[in-house]
């Protein structure tokens, strides 16, 4: 019955997003959501590391940047072919990721939040004094919008639109097979406990560096499809304020929860369009509001959504358990790991 | 030998934890480490299970040194442990919990994750029914489908057993498992450690209750300010002076 329930809102959530252009006339609206989408991307990078193995990095502004810049840098200054620039870039975050991650990871807990927190800022730094590279504060001008794939051009914001939902849906269904993998169950295994993860031979440090490399990648990506979206990039888009609102979305949405990036990303991005007549007084509506959300739900609107079902169903399944016993138990085992995700 | 220490040693500053202590664990048996609180045994048990690394002595498991391999490869060999507090996670179930325990013994990737190999059906299929039959082995039929924050005490020691049961040990480190259950759950407990070791599974325990131990346990090594004082049969530490001495204080004439 739930599960049959959560297909149809997936479904909904899909038609939605396809027909989204063709409901609303209004391009800006276009052009936000597009950018939401592109949140996402980072934001499901975020999730992996922060939500699922329990590494809080902040320096994913620093990798979103670093994604920003290499295509930018690539396809600006050495005129390199959109596609090929797109790949490189994403090799290049994640080589940096997984030297960084190298590091960072001898560190935890707050220690591991400041550290990246510190990357995070260098990262700027780096990006805003080194004017002969990066051009510094005037920023990259020009960036080319996607190249072609045969012939499907990408030069209309709704061709863009499309192109951004592909990729945020591929990552989508790339995060879901992984978090239902054996390959998930061993990063929430140490998300739980890092000691109890070793003792039941699990190699940390391997599967934390996967963890982080694949997190920035997911940064880089959402970097990239930025730049090539907005077509302009200055230092500003590796501060860490973007380290700080992937963060509030994902908090927003549900940390270690497989949709709470979507929900948080839409919701927090439209809720701050509609208080745009606030300009930055609208913090003091979102700093409380935060604040609260946190303490009472940690793990946000997706979060609290699943455990009112969980215990819903509970009262249910106990009834229905008794007259039910071999042949159910597959199926209900099967849809463990689906708990799993929505309540860690 | 099975699992032996030579001249086993740990400090940590200027305090020494564990002193030159030669021990070795028999197969097949359920074997004991007591001692008065601050002993040292905890510590002991890090070392042997790879938590820490000795200042000096060394470990052998088999006839192979793994004084310093990392606790995950020791694992691997075979030795399994848990610890005081469950460390479980509470917000799932128990099968989910123990499903990972199997982990160390599949090979798939994050490869085989995103693309959903065959490989990784296999093995998912593989650990979900080690986790099955361990279940049913620690006795948590009833309450697999249970989020662990809602077990009881003694569930969820069971539950922690399982998972290291799920890791295929040959030996099984267990760290004040009766901690925190009332007599007639310990009893539990204690059959449930003799199925174990009726299973060719070795066990090694550190244990405070005394009573259980002495019914239990077929060799005891106990240890004191981080040095062995006694070692043998539940019999012959019963009436060793030392030890009496050691858990009375003062001089003792038994």
């Amino acid at each position: 019955m739930k599960i049959l329930k959560r297909q149809y809102i997936i479904l909904a959530m899909l038609l939605f997003a396809i027909f989204f252009p063709l409901l609303t006339q209004n391009e800006y609206l276009v052009h936000v959501m597009t950018l939401s989408f592109i949140w996402m991307i980072g934001v499901y990078g975020l999730n992996l590391l922060a939500g699922y193995t329990g590494y809080l990095s902040l320096a994913h502004a620093g990798f979103f940047a670093i994604g920003a810049y290499s295509l930018g840098l690539l396809t600006v200054k050495t005129q390199m072919n959109f596609w090929a620039a797109f790949v490189l870039a994403l090799v290049i975050t994640s080589v940096i990721g997984f030297l960084v991650g190298l590091i960072a990871l001898r560190t935890k807990e707050h220690f591991f939040a400041i550290y990246t927190l510190c990357v995070g800022y260098i990262i700027y730094l780096v990006i805003d004094k080194w004017d002969s590279l990066t051009e510094g504060v005037r920023g990259l001008i020009g960036i080319p919008a996607p190249g072609n794939i045969g012939p499907i051009s990408f030069q209309t914001p709704l061709s863009q639109y499309y192109l951004v939902l592909s990729i945020l849906l591929l990552s989508v269904l790339v995060m879901y097979r992984i978090i239902h993998s054996l390959t998930g169950r061993t990063y929430i295994a140490i998300r739980n406990s890092e000691e109890l993860a070793q003792t039941i031979g699990i190699s940390t440090i391997k599967n934390k560096l996967a963890a982080f490399v694949l997190s920035t990648f997911f940064a880089g990506l959402s970097g990239a499809l930025y730049a090539s979206f907005i077509r302009f990039i200055g230092p500003d888009i590796g501060h860490t304020v973007i380290t700080f609102d992937l963060l509030t979305y994902l908090l927003v949405g549900g940390i270690g929860t497989l949709s709470g990036p979507i929900v948080g990303t839409v919701l927090v991005v439209w809720i701050s369009q509609q208080l745009q007549f606030l300009q930055d007084y609208r913090m003091l509506i979102f700093g409380p509001v935060l604040t609260l959300l946190v303490i009472f739900y940690p793990r946000g609107i997706v979060g609290a959504i699943a455990s009112w079902n969980n215990k819903r169903a509970g009262r249910t399944k106990q009834l229905a358990l008794k007259d039910t016993q071999k042949d159910d138990r597959f199926a209900s085992s099967e849809i463990a790991p689906e708990n799993q995700v929505k309540e860690g | 030998m099975f699992l032996e220490t030579r001249n086993l040693t740990k400090r940590f500053g200027g305090l020494t934890a564990v002193n030159n202590v030669d021990f070795s664990i028999e197969q097949g048996k359920i074997n004991a480490i007591i001692g008065p609180n601050g002993a040292g045994k905890s510590t002991f048990f890090n070392l042997m299970s790879g938590f820490h690394s000795p200042s000096s002595g060394k470990v052998f498991f088999k006839g192979q040194d793994i004084t310093s391999l990392p606790s995950n490869k020791i694992a691997k060999l075979g030795i399994a442990r848990t610890f005081q507090t469950t460390n479980l996670f509470e917000q799932s179930t128990v099968l989910d919990n123990v499903i990972v325990g199997h982990r160390l013994r599949t090979k798939s990737t994050l490869i085989d994750a995103i693309f959903r190999t065959p490989r990784l059906k296999h093995e998912e299929e593989q650990c979900r029914e080690k986790a099955m039959e361990v279940i049913e082995f620690a006795g948590l039929k009833k309450v697999e489908d249970k989020l662990v924050g809602s077990l009881t005490q003694e569930e969820k020691k069971r539950t922690a057993f399982a998972l290291a049961l799920a890791t295929d040990p040959e030996i099984v480190f267990l760290d004040e498992p009766a901690a925190g259950v009332n007599p007639e759950e310990t009893e539990g407990l204690a059959e449930l450690m003799e199925k174990m070791v009726q299973n060719s599974i070795t066990v090694c325990l550190i244990e405070h209750k005394m009573r259980m131990i002495m019914k239990l346990a077929d060799k005891i090594m106990v240890l004191n300010y981080g040095e062995k004082i006694a070692e043998g049969t539940p019999e012959e530490i019963r009436n060793n002076p030392t030890v009496i001495k050691a858990y009375l204080g003062g001089s003792a004439s038994a």
